[in-house]
């Protein structure tokens, strides 16, 4: 099977690949989307497009990634089951696959309360696991859930999310092998703030002989001030981040504080990179694209590998 | 005739125990007996990310989530403790409201999509 996307190849070549998060956009310019996705060029292997992030409503994950992909940037997008039914997201994955996108990262998403549009119905036709197996059927079987054929069949590189964090942690590698099972190639995890609780859940998934069957990814945050560590502390669901690293930023004069997160980020990166079946790290700065290339660069992960993402959209169907 | 007789048993009895939604396609030894449709996201293949730190829901933030209890559940089951490894099928939703003993019965819960995989475990 040919390579589906520059990110399978890096991975599948052994490569400690670089992902980040593109702040979504509110903006009908596309020249919005292109401003901050441009602060990365060169810093990461691939842009997550995310999909009404925290339940809030943004340009589409689909528009967003097809964005990148004009510009020659290789996205990475979110679907959640929260938003559309199975004929919508499957409607959706084939037309990603007719506009270059091969690399997706699908979930359940953050409910509707989390939102900005709490009153909304929400959807949960089919679960995230059930759509791994929906989007890996489409490409390897040809055909829709239905069983109809597809005149093409999509090319992806199937991404899923775990949360080694949220109870019941013993649960949680066996919910990633069912994951892998279903068609995940690859997983993002959730933010990782507490390196010793994500180690023992490594282990776990070693034990399950999981390792070299899919490539984990661990997301690294960069907190910008004590108030927004803070904040994912008290409002972001499924987040776990320790009372020390609030305290040590609180600790820090507010003019220094997006250094100390800089660093904060950077000592992530080296130790989650010392753990055993750790492929890279994904890093989110929350509308902070600078402070992904600042991480990149002090945590030595600059210069990244030059393959043309360009020869790679245009050579593969 | 006979559903609606079958129904008046079922249901009241379902719903005292398990606090049953009626989807009419019954999994619940596959989930520690705790029923995944009363998951504010109907996830049938386990928690989401979204779990509290002490085992509260995402969504309501004073209940235990039914994934949660499904694990410990599946844990003190004699059989079927592996099933909660199972990858559930989607849901049919125009089972909903229907008893599932009879779909087990006759069949009616046991159809897939047809694109779905056949070597599916259920």
């Amino acid at each position: 099977m040919p390579s589906p996307s520059l990110l399978a190849d890096l991975l599948r070549e052994g490569r400690f690949v670089v992902t980040a998060e593109l702040s979504s956009s509110n903006s009908a310019d596309p020249e919005a989307t292109w401003r901050r996705a441009e602060v990365l060029r060169g810093s990461v292997d691939a842009i997550n497009c995310t999909d009404n992030t925290g339940a809030h409503v943004h340009m589409s994950s689909l528009a967003a990634s097809h964005l990148l992909v004009e510009k020659g940037f290789e996205p990475i997008m979110q679907l959640t089951v929260r938003d559309r039914n199975r004929l919508a997201l499957q409607a959706d994955l084939l037309g990603a696959a007719a506009l270059g996108v091969r690399n997706l990262v699908l979930m359940s998403g953050d409910d509707v309360t989390a939102g900005d549009h709490p009153e909304a119905r929400r959807i949960y036709d089919i679960d995230s696991m059930q759509l791994l197996e929906v989007a890996a059927i489409m490409r390897d079987r040809g055909t829709y859930l239905s069983g109809r054929k597809l005149e093409q069949a999509p090319s992806f590189f199937i991404g899923a999310v775990e949360n080694p964090f949220a109870p019941p942690l013993e649960f949680r590698p066996l919910r990633l092998q069912k994951k892998v099972r279903a068609g995940a190639d690859f997983i993002q995890t959730q933010l990782v703030f507490d390196v010793t609780v994500f180690a023992r859940f490594m282990a776990m998934v070693a034990e399950l002989d999981l390792i070299g069957k899919v490539f984990i990814i661990p997301s690294i945050g960069i907190p910008r001030s004590a108030r927004g560590a803070n904040f994912m502390r008290e409002k972001v669901p499924g987040l776990h981040v320790p009372d020390e690293l609030v305290t040590r930023l609180e600790k820090t004069p507010p003019a220094r504080q997006s250094e100390e997160g800089i660093k904060i980020a950077v000592e992530l990166v080296n130790a989650v990179r010392a753990i055993p079946g750790v492929s890279g790290v994904h890093l989110i700065g929350i509308k902070w694209e600078e402070g992904v290339v600042r991480v990149a660069e002090a945590a030595g992960l600059l210069p990244r590998p030059t393959l043309s993402p360009l020869v790679t959209a245009g050579g593969r169907g | 005739m006979v559903e609606r007789l079958v129904l008046a048993i079922e249901k009241p009895l379902k719903e005292a125990i398990w606090d049953c939604r009626m989807c009419g396609q019954c999994i619940l030894h596959s989930t520690g007996l705790s029923c995944p449709m009363r998951c504010p996201k109907n996830l049938r293949n386990g928690p989401c990310g979204g779990v509290r730190a002490n085992g509260n829901c995402e969504v309501y933030a004073d209940k235990r989530c039914v994934w949660v209890e499904a694990w410990e559940g599946s844990r003190r089951l004699p059989l079927w403790r592996d099933h909660i490894e199972h990858l559930q099928k989607p849901v049919d939703w125009q089972l909903q409201g229907s008893s599932s003993w009879i779909n087990l019965v006759n069949g009616r819960d046991s159809g897939a999509p047809k694109g779905w995989k056949p070597d599916a475990e259920s």
